[in-house]
């Protein structure tokens, strides 16, 4: 049944841009220490989308972007990235990865982060200041990232994802102590690069980012609760508050005799 | 190629570091200095005896200094997620760990040029060999205690843990390498575990250098042994350095 789910959103992506799935995913389990953080995930995703990958905190939202990234150990089930096996060296040029706390050098400055993850991505150094543009911190350039505010240090960490112009964005909590109007425009930002034919995975656990994405994978204690649309999301559970919609399918999983959710087709997956 | 260029790209971001925390670059270069003038008047009235222990002891530092720089630098890399990150990216382990052994290797070279300067020009350390093999040895087993430091990394996960396999690595070498009593004259067990340990080697090394004008196969010998227990200690550290973890 797991299966038909895989099928049908792969045969939309098929018609929709006839490549393979940006990401495919099949039973994929994880172990941690004798407890299955990943508990049989499966789903495919297309590309030049944007995928907020939704839920409460310790649902394997991390576990499952390190998997995809390849720095996950022991990891079973059938899981391809941009149609190879995560983590080979062929993807890494290809794959930007933001872990949740911003992994960039605090005793560093922004702009001697950015040009060492360039050089050891092969990045031309011509791209830096584009990319400092598009994150908002050309005039921080010079500053060193543990005298930057929370956010501004998020930024940094997102600018060194970006590098090199990779095919797959995974983000872990890319917008977390940002304010609105930063929060928007990176939104914008994952939307243009989307419609440039990347793909990106970004996690939040604030519900109320969910509408910026194309597609919303909702997880649960390791396993994908829901994965469509925002809109069918919402319609489905009634509502039109994607919280509560996401309550509303969090009743109806854990109801006693009830099908699993995860029997359930999107509807819409690709409109 | 990219090997190359990632290695240097590496070396270059840890000078950076290294030279945006002048307070470490300050203790790694002057408490060598500080305690070898100490070592000197400790010996006032025994200025032989400074001869005999003040070469071998020059070893020292550089082993300590770059056991603890280098296995919290790395480590550091790992808890603070930048290590899982540059896993993700091109870079090649043995690339991140040739540009670490480059920045240190540096940092350790120029404490051996000014802690041994100061010990034969001003403290009137007198050693019969050549002064520049003196600093040879110091910067060999300065990249041992580098590559011992990045293999003590694999197993701690804590700045506290591996802080804590300083006296577990260091202090045995130190006991064990003829400082206090010359390895020919330790029971059985002990010469046997001291033949084991690196330390040793440089110290036999700078005996050599002490005692005769010549540099002789066996001080090449020596030095063979030390560069090859870092060469494998750095190899060892990339071995451990897993892609992948739970």
């Amino acid at each position: 049944m797991i299966g038909r789910r895989v099928d049908s959103l792969a045969v939309q992506v098929e018609l929709e841009t006839a490549e393979p799935p940006a990401v495919a995913a099949e039973d994929v389990r994880v172990r941690r220490g004798g407890v299955e953080v990943l508990r049989g995930v499966s789903f495919a995703l297309g590309t030049g989308r944007v995928v907020g990958l939704l839920g409460p905190s310790g649902c394997g939202k991390t576990t499952l972007m390190r998997a995809l990234v390849g720095v996950q150990a022991r990891v079973s089930g059938r899981l391809g990235v941009l149609g190879k096996p995560p983590g080979v060296p062929a993807l890494r040029r290809q794959v930007g990865y933001m872990t949740q706390a911003p992994s960039v050098y605090a005793d560093l400055t922004v702009r001697q982060n950015l040009t060492y993850f360039a050089a050891v991505r092969g990045v031309p150094h011509a791209e830096l200041d584009g990319l400092l543009a598009k994150v908002d911190l050309g005039a921080e350039a010079h500053r060193r990232v543990d005298a930057l505010s929370g956010g501004q240090r998020a930024r940094v960490s997102l600018a060194c994802a970006l590098l090199g112009e990779p095919r797959l964005l995974v983000l872990d909590e890319p917008t977390v102590g940002l304010d609105p109007v930063l929060r928007k425009r990176l939104w914008g930002l994952f939307g243009e690069l989307a419609a440039g034919g990347v793909t990106l995975i970004v996690s939040s656990h604030v519900m109320d980012e969910a509408r910026h994405c194309d597609e919303l994978l909702l997880m649960r204690e390791g396993r994908v609760l829901a994965h469509d649309t925002p809109g069918a999301l919402a319609a489905r559970a009634g509502s039109h508050d994607l919280e509560d919609a996401f309550l509303a399918l969090i009743e109806s999983s854990s109801m006693p005799g009830a099908s699993s959710v995860e029997d359930e087709s999107p509807r819409d997956a690709g409109a | 190629m990219i090997t190359i260029r990632q290695t240097l790209a590496t070396t270059r971001r840890v000078l950076s570091q290294l030279r945006h925390d002048p307070r470490t670059i300050a203790l790694v270069l002057v408490v060598p200095c500080v305690l070898m003038t100490t070592l000197r008047f400790v010996y006032q009235h025994k200025l032989r005896a400074f001869d005999a222990v003040g070469a071998p002891l020059l070893t020292v530092f550089p082993l300590a200094t770059m056991f603890v720089v280098s296995s919290v630098a790395l480590l550091r890399e790992r808890t603070t997620g930048t290590l899982e990150r540059l896993l993700t990216t091109p870079l090649s382990r043995l690339a991140l760990l040739g540009g670490y052994a480059l920045a240190f290797a540096l940092l350790a070279t120029l404490q051996a040029v000014l802690v041994s300067a100061l010990a034969l020009a001003v403290l009137g350390l007198s050693v019969a060999g050549p002064t520049a093999m003196v600093v040879v040895v110091c910067v060999a087993v300065a990249i041992l205690g580098m590559g011992l430091g990045l293999l003590a990394s694999a197993f701690a996960q804590t700045e506290f843990q591996v802080v804590q396999f300083f006296p577990a690595a260091i202090y045995p070498q130190m006991l064990l390498a003829g400082l206090l009593v010359p390895r020919q004259r330790m029971v059985g067990v002990l010469h046997a575990i001291s033949d084991a340990m690196p330390l040793s080697y440089a110290v036999d090394a700078m005996h050599h250098l002490g005692r005769q004008t010549e540099v002789a196969g066996a001080l090449w010998g020596d030095l063979a042994v030390v560069v090859a227990f870092a060469v494998a200690s750095v190899a060892l550290s990339a071995v451990t350095l897993r892609r992948r973890t739970a």
